[in-house]
């Protein structure tokens, strides 16, 4: 059983892995330029396996700004990652240990968060091991390479491999949405607000890890609020 | 500064966001109202970080375009994460190649 949920998180894994290795090769090539070493763009990747928060803390180190800073920082950027730990907690399945959640939360990101949300019923600390196998490796590795390389990959294969954590968001957000109206709403405001989060003047200051809890906040309660879920369509999802 | 002292206050930081609410909410939610509101949210915040920052994450404006409507229509037939993912980058590959050998 739990070998079953780990290779299902293995394969969930596998665009997430591509996606990220796109990510972190440009994350590591800015870090070299930057005047990092190699081992330090690998290390600061290996251990925080997230993207914005990498690079906000990347300006950070440069401009040598204080600790503080550095903390406020990633504290505004990552604050997301609350919320979709919230959201797994509830879904974890309960048999269990309790030590499995400081394990899972070490790799709760965007993307197996998403994939995890997605799983039908309760999931498997294993299933989140299982991404993390793929996911970790294709996100230290895209850095090393990025590091040592520099540009030896071409523009038009980074710019390819950049839009497959997109698709598979729109991969996961989709399906579910055909037999649920409301989450074909909650998805075209959430949208449609992110956009005013980047192009409407003064709301644009707004970091874009910040706005996207704002607006993750004030749709899902709009939803909650409008549209209380059932407890069978919960079992369902 | 040293470098670690920033690594280890950007690691330890994240890390906590992340672990705090797993290990402190145990129970079970009981309120209807938080409960739909979690249900709620992946599909509010993967939207929300899909778009618009699919249309700048590409080279050229029209492949971001035809990689999230390639994206979009492959996942609306309810293919696998990995197919739709593999689609929406053969997309962006192919327009952008079309795009250079035009220009």
């Amino acid at each position: 059983m739990n070998l079953e949920n780990f290779k299902k998180g293995l394969k969930a894994g596998i665009p997430i892995g591509l996606g990220y290795f796109a990510v972190s090769f440009t994350f590591g090539m800015m870090a070299v330029k930057g005047g990092l070493n190699i081992w330090e763009s690998v290390l600061i990747s290996l251990t925080n396996l997230t993207s914005a928060g990498q690079f906000a803390g990347l300006d950070i180190i440069f401009a040598n700004g204080t600790l503080w800073e550095m903390a406020f920082t990633q504290i505004i950027i990552n604050l997301r990652y609350m919320l979709m730990s919230l959201t797994i907690s509830q879904k974890l399945d309960k048999r269990y240990p309790f030590f499995h959640r400081f394990f899972i939360s070490f790799g709760m990101t965007d993307e197996i968060f998403g994939v995890s949300a997605a799983s039908s019923g309760k999931v498997s600390p294993f299933f989140h091991y299982g991404a993390m196998a793929v996911a970790i490796p294709g996100w230290t590795l895209g850095t090393l390479v990025g590091a040592v390389a520099g540009s030896i990959l071409p523009n038009f294969i980074i710019s390819a491999l950049s839009v497959a954590i997109y698709g598979m968001f729109l991969a996961i957000i989709i399906p579910p949405a055909k037999k649920n109206k409301t989450l074909v709403w909650v998805i075209i405001l959430a949208m449609a607000l992110s956009s005013a989060f980047k192009y409407i003047p003064g709301l644009n200051k707004i970091s874009s890890g910040f706005s996207i809890i704002i607006v993750t906040v004030l749709v899902a309660a709009l939803a909650a609020w409008l549209r209380p879920v059932k407890e069978e369509e919960e079992a369902a999802s | 500064m040293s470098i670690y002292l920033y690594i280890l206050v950007m690691a330890g930081v994240t890390y906590l966001i992340r672990m705090l609410p797993l290990a402190l909410a145990t129970k079970e939610i009981n309120s209807n109202f938080i409960k739909s509101f979690l249900y709620y949210v992946p599909y509010a915040c993967l939207a929300a970080m899909t778009f618009p920052a699919i249309l700048s994450s590409t080279e050229f404006l029209i492949s971001g375009i035809a990689g999230l409507v390639v994206a979009v229509i492959v996942a609306y037939k309810e293919k696998s994460l990995v197919v739709v993912a593999l689609c929406a980058c053969a997309a962006v590959f192919i327009c952008e190649r079309i795009i250079v050998w035009i220009a």
